[in-house]
């Protein structure tokens, strides 16, 4: 695996974003909307625990629509030229690697709209931003192999939901906990094995990608 | 005589299972607060998740040989494996929610080990819709030979790894393995236990090996087919 390939991918990923703008802005007009509907059916008086849950739900479906991108968007023939040039595991790892980066900007957006409707009951500001990032960037390496299984199929968009929604409970379950953690104020060394396992996972996940990916991407 | 030297595994099996549920039923077992009789689904519960847990593990190991070899048969392997184990799963929830009811007084709660069933039944049904969404043999086999591999560790994770992280749990065995640890068990019962889940190890190999023929005799005949309306 080479460095600068891995980052001429990334950065080939980040033009192909620039100029279907209006791909990154569907997912941000998906998560104002989505916001704005629950602060509507809520009609603004949220407990700790609901606020914390509804954001995370919103964040597990912008991940799934933002993920499904990584391998649906570019056509076959395209991802061929691509392999022609690097190793599946630079494929791989690129497209991780940018979805990881591009979750944690889709999470800051998410957050910041969230808390602009529903308020920020937030105690604990520093660990709940961290166990955020952890666990967008954990959605981003955990579907994009899905991602690119999906992507193979002519009804992606379902499958990608169904495939993906069971394998991400874990995470989301542990990220969760957390979350309702820091928002409630905890101190940050009782969630610390729950933090811990979440980093496990989530490198467990690119491990996997990264051994299982070479024998698919030929198909 | 060859038939019978040829399948004593079954006939194992089948002995074991008849003593099993009647030493299951009739036998003396210990009289415990609130468990009381109800203790006998131990033998059924506990005996279809090992024997789910099994032959799953025979599936991702003939997933990984399909993806090291490419051959058709370890995929058809694979998906018959699957195919029990979403069986004996299923059965295990069952017998799980009737525990439930008569020990906690309700069919359903949330706690860690029931969520982690759930999604191990959610994950292995999404492996079948998988298989539903390609036309392409090859194509379907390698994807779903990769994802059996991935959800198969995840789903371990959450079942063997989170459970044990949780504060509490209704369920028992938050800090081991239950029933099978040698001291948990009442010495009567451990006459039943052991040989059930022997019992169920081979009824779900049985099952198993039974639905990998049928789906090797149906491939074959597909093939004979295509190859007349090719001549």
């Amino acid at each position: 695996m080479q460095t600068n390939k891995l980052l001429t991918l990334i950065i080939k990923d980040f033009r192909l974003e620039w100029r279907n703008k209006f791909a990154l802005g569907g997912i941000m007009l998906y998560l104002v909307s989505t916001v704005f509907v629950t602060y509507l059916a809520f009609g603004g008086v949220i407990t700790m625990q609901a606020w914390n849950a509804l954001f995370w739900l919103i964040m597990l479906f912008a991940a799934i629509n933002a993920n499904l991108k990584a391998f649906v968007q570019e056509n076959e023939s395209r991802q061929l030229y691509y392999y022609t040039l690097a190793s599946a595991r630079e494929v791989i790892g690129a497209k991780i690697a940018y979805n990881a980066l591009l979750m944690t900007v889709l999470g800051l957006a998410g957050w910041l709209i969230f808390v602009a409707f529903m308020g920020n009951p937030v105690k604990d500001l520093l660990v709940f931003l961290l166990n955020m990032w952890l666990g967008v960037v954990g959605f981003a390496c955990i579907l994009t192999l899905i991602s690119a299984i999906a992507a193979k199929a002519k009804n992606n968009f379902t499958l990608m939901a169904v495939l993906g929604f069971p394998l991400v409970l874990p995470l989301l379950l542990l990220v969760i906990r957390v979350s309702d953690a820091a928002v409630a104020g905890t101190p940050a060394s009782i969630v610390a094995p729950d933090v811990l396992l979440t980093v496990l996972l989530i490198s467990m996940a690119v491990l996997l990608s990264m051994l299982l990916f070479p024998y698919i991407w030929r198909e | 005589m060859v038939l019978l030297l040829k399948n004593w595994w079954k006939i194992l099996g089948i002995i074991l299972l008849i003593y099993v549920l009647a030493g299951g039923l009739l036998f003396e077992v210990p009289e415990l607060p609130v468990l009381r009789q109800s203790i006998r689904n131990i033998y059924f519960h506990v005996g279809m998740w090992f024997g789910m847990i099994f032959i799953l593990c025979i599936g991702v190991f003939f997933s990984l040989r399909y993806l090291a070899h490419a051959n058709k048969v370890d995929d058809l392997k694979a998906l018959a494996a699957v195919k029990t184990g979403l069986l004996f799963g299923i059965l295990g929830l069952l017998t799980g929610m009737l525990w439930a009811k008569f020990t906690w007084g309700v069919f359903w709660l949330n706690d860690p080990k029931l969520n982690g069933a759930v999604v191990g039944v959610l994950i292995y049904l999404a492996y079948m819709v998988l298989r539903s969404s390609f036309d392409d043999r090859e194509k379907r086999a390698k994807l779903a030979a990769v994802y059996n591999v991935f959800a198969f560790v995840l789903f371990f994770v959450f079942i063997m790894i989170l459970p044990r992280t949780a504060a509490s749990s209704i369920h028992p065995g938050l800090d081991g393995n239950p029933a099978i640890a040698f001291g948990d068990l009442a010495p009567e019962m451990r006459k039943i236990f052991y040989p059930a889940l022997l019992a169920w190890f081979i009824m779900t190999y049985w099952l198993y090996r039974m639905l990998y023929r049928t789906s090797a005799i149906e491939e074959k005949i597909k093939e004979i087919k295509e190859n007349q309306n090719f001549y």
